[in-house]
């Protein structure tokens, strides 16, 4: 890690007025909702990463902070007209906490436990969503058409607003990776990855540090949550609760290079237009056969590239030096 | 009261011991190759299809296509396992874990692709009806698809003890490199433990067919049932699964006896984040 060259500075300054012009060059919804989609599943894959990639814990139960994240502020804002922002920072709170009551009996978990422990964990807050009488049960919630303003984190006339709150969103995101990243908690993280014993040995509270990657991770993917509801308008938990989002979550740290700081956004620029253009051309009959090509795409990346994008692309700048 | 309760208990042990016979078969895959095998609710799925088809087309009998199902499994965990999983073996663990839902969300869909996402049920199965035994409702083919299953752990369970191929497998999940040491041939024992718990799950679907929805979905929940009886039984181990097999069927009718039905796998997944808290490596894990 450590200091940035000239090189790397000028290609984050161009990578970022490509972005900031990219809604003035596609003016249409459809590419700007893609590209808020990756943004937003970049964002959650950045979270992932610093548990996952990181901190070694495989979460597949990630939809469940993303969920708390969208309820929390929604159902604030339905119910005692709290401002969507207030709503977000709650939310992300609420999410860290959980994950904190949930993480702390699986602390002892590792590998294939871990995961399996998560995915049982998102499954108990969808089902107990799903008959949460006070929170819409399976109907869900629908949100009040407010009038459009930044405050009120609602706009009607154009997705540019969304454009760039989940710019600066993922941005946010990707600093706070890089802080952990670089931080000694960073390296603490990575020592519990290679082996829970040694850190220990080593005078790391590992079970402390796994906490903390847990609720840095849920806190980001709460505020993704609470952007999702605001942007979308409408929640239940069939769309925010159930386990394929985590998997994409996943796949997405994956593919991009789960461990690096860029590898998730990588990711998710390469998977998200992928999943959203096959959804729209062939999902719409209801066929499968969408997601029969992203059940193949999960399966082909996992045997050919493991190791992701961006494992390959850091072999590629080494061969060329 | 009494007899309520009583019912309910009979009840999770008629789904207890077919829950019992699926998580074997993914224990085994599990301990064997340390592989978590999230395509195993959707082998189910595809047992049971099969089983559908049979009947509907040829009109044979769910029991009688038991061996059918057995062997296409068998023949199609065989393929996953040389085509795609045995490819992932040396790769990082994430991509071990990510591979398998890859396979689950094809078949899935592949299914809906086929078949449409209709529910279906076999409509005049052989064994149908139920037996009142003091005031004890017992549907029959619940009661016979539980002793099915019964009898096929126990299979498992002798082929693992007695035989030199169960053996060498019980070998293999101890200690890979011993075992290739003592000359086992390691990549044959993969291939057939694999093959072997699909297998057992093609039984399961043709006798949950006689009684039970036949659905492009349907092996999502059960999939999700088989991992956590595997993680609360112990890794690897086919006692912990049989035994973790009947408290989440007892756990599950009981629970939403008690509290109600739309909580039942919530609480399934309680129990077993409590179990792993206390004892992390399950019941009978080592």
């Amino acid at each position: 890690m450590g200091k940035f060259g000239l090189k790397q500075i000028l290609l984050a300054i161009i990578v970022l007025i490509l972005l900031i012009s990219f809604p003035w060059v596609f003016r249409k919804p459809f590419p700007q909702h893609v590209m808020i989609l990756v943004f937003m599943f970049g964002m959650m894959a950045v979270a992932w990463n610093i548990m996952g990639g990181y901190a070694g814990m495989f979460s597949f139960g990630q939809v469940a902070f993303f969920g708390i994240g969208a309820y929390t502020s929604s159902f604030l804002l339905i119910t005692y007209q709290v401002n969507p922002w207030v709503g977000l920072i709650i939310g992300g709170l609420i999410a860290a906490l959980v994950g904190l009551a949930i993480g702390y009996p699986c602390s002892n978990l590792r590998g294939h436990y871990f995961a399996i422990a998560s995915i049982a964990f998102g499954e108990i807050v969808r089902t107990l969503f799903t008959n949460w009488k006070l929170i819409g049960a399976a109907e869900g919630l629908t949100l009040p058409m407010l009038d459009e303003s930044f405050k009120n984190f609602i706009f009607h006339s154009s997705k540019l607003p969304y454009y760039y709150i989940m710019l600066v969103f993922l941005l946010l995101s990707l600093l706070v990776c890089y802080f952990v990243a670089t931080s000694k908690m960073g390296y603490y993280f990575r020592a519990i990855k290679e082996s829970h014993d040694v850190a220990k040995v080593l005078g790391i509270n590992v079970v402390w540090y796994r906490l903390i990657a847990i609720m840095i991770s849920a806190f980001l993917t709460a505020m993704a949550g609470t952007f999702y509801a605001q942007y979308i308008l409408y929640l239940d938990p069939d769309s925010v609760l159930i386990l394929p989002i985590s998997v994409q979550i996943v796949l997405i740290s994956m593919l991009g290079g789960a461990g690096s700081i860029l590898g998730p956004v990588i990711g998710a620029v390469i998977l998200m237009p992928v999943s959203e253009v096959t959804r729209v051309m062939l999902g719409h009959k209801g066929t499968g056969i969408d997601m029969m090509i992203y059940g193949a795409l999960i399966t082909v990346i996992s045997v050919y590239q493991p190791k992701g994008v961006w494992g390959l692309l850091t072999g590629i700048a080494k061969r060329l030096k | 009261m009494p007899e309520q309760l009583l019912q309910q208990i009979v009840n999770g042990l008629l789904i207890g011991f077919i829950y019992s016979l699926i998580a074997i078969g993914l224990t085994l895959i599990w301990g064997v190759m340390n592989i978590v095998n999230f395509a195993h609710g959707d082998f189910l799925m595809v047992g049971m299809f099969i089983s559908f088809w049979l009947y509907t087309l040829y009109g044979l009998d769910p029991l009688f296509s038991i061996p059918i199902c057995t062997v296409a499994l068998f023949v199609l965990g065989l393929l996953i396992y040389r085509w795609i999983v045995s490819k992932v073996m040396k790769g990082p663990m994430l991509a071990q874990l990510v591979v398998t839902f890859g396979v689950s969300i094809f078949l899935a869909n592949l299914a809906v692709y086929l078949w449409t996402p209709d529910f279906r049920l076999i409509d005049k199965p052989l064994l149908s009806g139920t037996w009142n035994i003091a005031g004890i409702n017992l549907s029959v083919p619940k009661f016979v698809a539980t002793i099915g299953s019964v009898i096929a752990s126990l299979f498992v369970f002798l082929f693992m003890k007695k035989t030199k191929t169960g053996k060498a497998i019980l070998a293999t999940e101890m200690d890979r490199e011993a075992a290739l040491l003592m000359g086992i041939n390691t990549e044959r024992i993969n291939s057939l433990s694999f093959g072997l718990g699909a297998a057992l799950v093609g039984i399961a679907g043709a006798f949950l067919s006689t009684y039970y929805y036949i659905y492009p979905q349907v092996g999502g929940t059960f999939g999700l049932i088989a991992f956590s009886i595997v993680a609360l039984g112990g890794f690897g181990s086919i006692e912990g699964a049989f035994i973790a097999g009947i408290i989440v069927g007892l756990a599950q009718t009981l629970g939403g006896f008690i509290f109600d039905p739309a909580y039942k796998y919530a609480i399934v997944f309680m129990i077993y984040l409590i179990v792993v808290w206390i004892r992390p490596q399950g019941l009978l894990g080592w």
